[in-house]
């Protein structure tokens, strides 16, 4: 039913605002109680289920191997990585609850249609903590499209919404376009699931500075804050840090929108890394790359140009995943230079100077080799090897957008604060309120933690609020 | 940079292109046998695509799943893309190479084929009339149905023979070990690659939503088809062998096996034209929908006609069904080795070497 005038005619109880993994997860807990439906998804149909889609896994605590996870993560671990992720940047009490509460979602999930399978190869690292979702995130969307269609959720495409009408503290309807039409729906309640900002570029430009034109943005061209802002317009309480955004560094050649995961590199380790002058500019080899893929989006973004260059020689060209766009080669250093847009000469320099800072010793790839360079800075603490064996090879970087901090306030229940305090029937979940917990940082799979959890929170309680 | 170049690419190089995104993402792993294949090799030769094509059950969950399909500017279709490239390798393979993907591609010269069989048998029974015999025996004489049947049995064997010994070459098989066959057996006896990885089946007839009806309709396809296939080599051994001659009684072994099988074709036929009808054709190769449905057809005629036959036994019925049932399996068997009949063979083959390929 997507008639606009059945839309606009009908008394909803529950409005959901969005369309990925939180929003399903709300639609489906509340259409479960009873609850009658309208879930507004902005994108159009093959579009749907914004970075969600875009998503392979999710973290998960257990005291014991559950469905494909192994071994036991357990409630005090889950919390210190992510302590160590956001520096302390979140809410303690927030945070364990949504880590006990993952124990939960998992076979919930699998009650609900999603499917899961071993780590990936090349993901062996994250099997204890990370439950992968078989055929990733469009798969998990599609199974809650599914049971959400099954349990009667009206699901209406291409709907925008543009205003959420709340006066004195209440709800009472979202004003959206539809196809280009403008609608009001009714409803009473509302939870608020559209994602992030991370879309508009303007936004990421006043927020970062001119620099954030030149990102790619890894997900939907979809999520572009519009809900968040109108409500952060209308007084609600925000939180997160509204500068920044997390970003990784990915193939300099993907497309600006939803390139997602087979844009990243993760060459950098078995390379040096330079920037459009030709000169290095921080440690390739500090981590195993896992733990230091989230930060090289920050370097890469604060290099002329934000853009910066892999170079690798025929030695270590197989030692990493395989990237979706072929490297650029060369049989010299200068040719390959060349062909990446950075001066020759000055690459043969850095090259020869990295060569020389080259010590003997033992070269491991898949562990920390402290194979170092002596006398170089900055020094290359692991895997350097002498850039030598033609043909090179040489990949662009840029910083890639994955999520986005600054989002809406929200209490144990999922509920929303405004000026007069809180709401009497608003809710957030997902990457909207993400802020709350994950201020700084980023923990893989915590953002598929955060939607499910408190996109079913927000579900149960819009729900009973209406019942 | 986007992937898309200028120029048109051939079904191989297209499927090398998305192939090369898949083993970038790797999502759809757990879903069948094609993707731990791919994600093994970093570069891939035709031959390698050959070999993933043919491994490739057209369940269409990697399409459902992934987040590239078109508008996105990487356009994946790789139920599709493998399609094109499976077929293109049968035409490969076919000898004598002038039939080649003939009755594959047109579903029209397949009806034709059937024509001039049926048309050939009726003027055998017409003219060919023996002078005694039991049965259908009495249509048309043993010796003479040997003399047909025979070469229609062999040629499509060798032929198929010669391209198996070309799939072997091109994708660089070594010799086969019992327990490689075996687990190539396994997985086509569950049809595990029409599994989903986890039991809950392909993306066929429902959009997005796995179904097992596509596999259960293909079990009783294949199932009926073996049993067929050994009712009449019993028959063949018990007259050669024992001396036991047709007509056979309700609980000969010709007959418990043959009714059965029979049945088991006619619904699983029934049932794969149902859901070949309301299947998205673009997720396979559109332009064999033809050839692929004059085939499922085809099959499932042989089996009716021959249900007809039995029934019809002791009436004026039998000259006529018995025209058009042995019409019916001649078409079968002289164009199998060119027609979608094909898939079978390759894919054993391709799960066969994928066996290879786990135990190095
Ligand atoms: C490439 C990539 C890979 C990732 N991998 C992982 C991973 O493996 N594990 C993990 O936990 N996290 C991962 N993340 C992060 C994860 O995608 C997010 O944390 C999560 O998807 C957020 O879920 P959500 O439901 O809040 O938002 P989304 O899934 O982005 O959904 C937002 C929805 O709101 C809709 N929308 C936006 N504006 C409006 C509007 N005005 N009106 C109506 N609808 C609107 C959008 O169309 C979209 O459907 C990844 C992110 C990216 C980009
Ligand atoms: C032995 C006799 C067999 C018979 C009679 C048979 C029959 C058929 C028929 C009629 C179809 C057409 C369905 C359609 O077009 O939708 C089909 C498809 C299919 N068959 Fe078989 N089959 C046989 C053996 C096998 C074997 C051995 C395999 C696997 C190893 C196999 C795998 C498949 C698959 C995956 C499809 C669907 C994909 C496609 O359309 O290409 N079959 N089969
Ligand atoms: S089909 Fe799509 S989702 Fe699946 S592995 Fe390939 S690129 Fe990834
Ligand atoms: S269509 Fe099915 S069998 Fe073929 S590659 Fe995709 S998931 Fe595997």
């Amino acid at each position: 039913m997507t008639d606009l005038t059945d839309l606009t005619a009908t008394d909803w109880d529950v409005v959901v605002v969005g369309g990925g993994n939180a929003a399903l997860c709300a639609a489906i807990e509340a259409a479960e109680r009873g609850a009658r439906v309208v879930l507004l998804e902005g994108a159009p149909k093959p579009y749907r289920g914004g970075n969600s889609r875009h998503t392979r896994n999710f973290r998960c605590m257990h005291g014991g191997p559950l469905s494909v996870l192994t071994d036991t993560y357990g409630e005090d671990e889950y919390f210190d990585d992510l302590i160590r992720v956001t520096k302390g940047e979140t809410d303690e009490a927030l945070a364990r609850m949504t880590i006990r509460t993952s124990e939960t979602c998992l076979p919930w999930m699998e009650a609900h249609g999603v499917r899961f399978q071993p780590s990936l190869s090349g993901t062996l690292s994250l099997s204890r903590t990370n439950a992968f979702f078989l055929g990733g995130g469009k798969a998990l969307v599609n199974a809650y499209y599914n049971t959400a269609e099954d349990l009667r959720v009206t699901v209406v495409y291409e709907a925008q919404v543009r205003h959420v009408d709340i006066r004195d503290g209440h709800f009472r309807a979202v004003e959206a376009e539809i196809a280009g039409h403008p609608v009001r729906i009714e409803g009473r309640a509302v939870v608020l699931a559209s994602g992030g900002f991370q879309a508009d570029i303007d936004w990421l430009a006043r927020a970062w500075g001119p620099a954030a034109r030149n990102f790619l943005i890894r997900g939907t061209p979809y999520n572009r804050g519009v809900v968040l802002k109108d409500m952060l317009d209308q007084g609600a309480e925000s939180v997160g840090d509204p500068t920044q955004c997390h970003a990784v560094a990915i193939d300099g050649r993907a497309p600006k929108y939803d390139g997602g995961i087979v844009t990243r590199l993760d060459c950098v380790p078995f390379s040096i890394v330079v920037n459009k002058d030709g000169a290095r500019f921080y440690d390739e080899g500090e981590d195993v790359w896992p733990k230091r893929y989230a930060i090289w989006g920050r370097l890469v973004a604060t290099q002329p140009d934000q853009v910066a260059y892999a170079i690798i020689d025929s030695q270590s060209i197989n030692d990493f995943m395989p990237s979706v766009y072929p490297p650029v080669v060369a049989d010299t250093i200068e040719g390959l230079g060349q062909q990446l847009g950075i001066s020759g000469t000055k690459l043969r320099e850095t090259v020869d100077a990295f060569n020389a800072a080259c010590r003997p010793g033992r070269f491991h790839a898949t562990e920390l080799d402290g194979l170092a360079t002596e006398g170089l800075t900055p020094a290359k603490t692991n895997w350097a090897r002498p850039i030598e064996k033609g043909p090179f090879y040489g990949y662009s970087l840029r910083p890639g957008v994955t999520f986005t901090y600054l989002g809406l306030k929200v209490d144990e229940t999922a509920r929303v604060t405004g000026t007069g305090g809180r709401y009497d029937n608003v809710w957030a979940a997902g990457e909207i309120m993400a802020g709350s917990i994950l201020g700084q940082g980023y923990l893989a799979g915590f953002g598929m933690t955060i939607g499910t959890v408190f996109g079913r929170i927000a579900g149960q309680e819009a729900a009973a609020h209406v019942a | 940079m986007s992937l898309d170049i200028a120029f048109p690419l051939t079904a191989t190089d297209e499927a090398r292109r998305q192939v090369e995104i898949c083993n970038a993402c790797r999502y759809c792993e757990g879903y069948c046998s094609v993707f731990p294949a791919m994600f093994k090799e970093r570069a891939f030769t035709d031959a390698d695509l050959t070999q993933l094509a043919n491994l490739c059950h057209n369940c269409r969950g990697c399409y459902h799943a992934c987040q590239y399909t078109a508008p996105h500017e990487f356009d994946l279709n790789l139920p599709r893309a493998l399609a094109e490239v499976r077929a293109e390798s049968w035409e490969r393979f076919a000898w004598p190479g002038a039939f080649a993907g003939m009755f594959h591609r047109s579903g029209v010269a397949l009806g034709l084929a059937l024509i001039a069989a049926l048309a050939g048998l009726f003027w055998a029974i017409s003219t060919l009339r023996p002078a005694s015999g039991d049965g259908f025996y009495a249509a048309l004489a043993h010796g003479t149905m040997v003399a047909i049947f025979l070469p229609a049995f062999l040629l499509p064997v060798f032929a198929f023979a010669i391209g198996l010994r070309r799939y072997w070459r091109e994708t660089g098989g070594r010799r086969v070990t019992l327990a490689e066959l075996a687990a190539a057996l396994r997985d086509a006896a569950r049809m595990k690659n029409l599994g989903g990885g986890q039991g809950q089946g392909c993306n066929y007839e429902k959009g997005d939503r796995f179904s097992n009806a596509r596999r259960h309709a293909h079990q009783a396809m294949m199932w009926g088809f073996l049993l067929c296939f050994a009712s009449t080599s019993s028959g063949t051994v018990m007259h050669y062998g024992l001396g036991m001659e047709a007509p056979y009684g309700p609980f000969a072994v010709p007959k418990l096996l043959g009714v059965p099988g029979g049945l088991l074709m006619v619904i699983g036929g029934a049932g794969l034209v149902a859901l070949k009808l309301k299947a998205e054709r673009h997720l396979g190769a559109p332009e064999l929908w033809g050839g692929e449905m004059a085939f499922v057809l085809i099959l499932t005629l042989t089996a009716l006609t021959g249900l007809a036959l039995y029934a019809a036994t002791g009436t004026a019925l039998v000259p006529g069904l018995l025209a058009v049932h042995l019409g019916t399996v001649l078409a079968f068997f002289l164009t199998a080795p060119y027609s979608k009949m094909a898939h079978g063979v390759y894919r054993m083959a391709a799960l066969v070497r994928d066996a290879q390929g786990r135990t190095p």
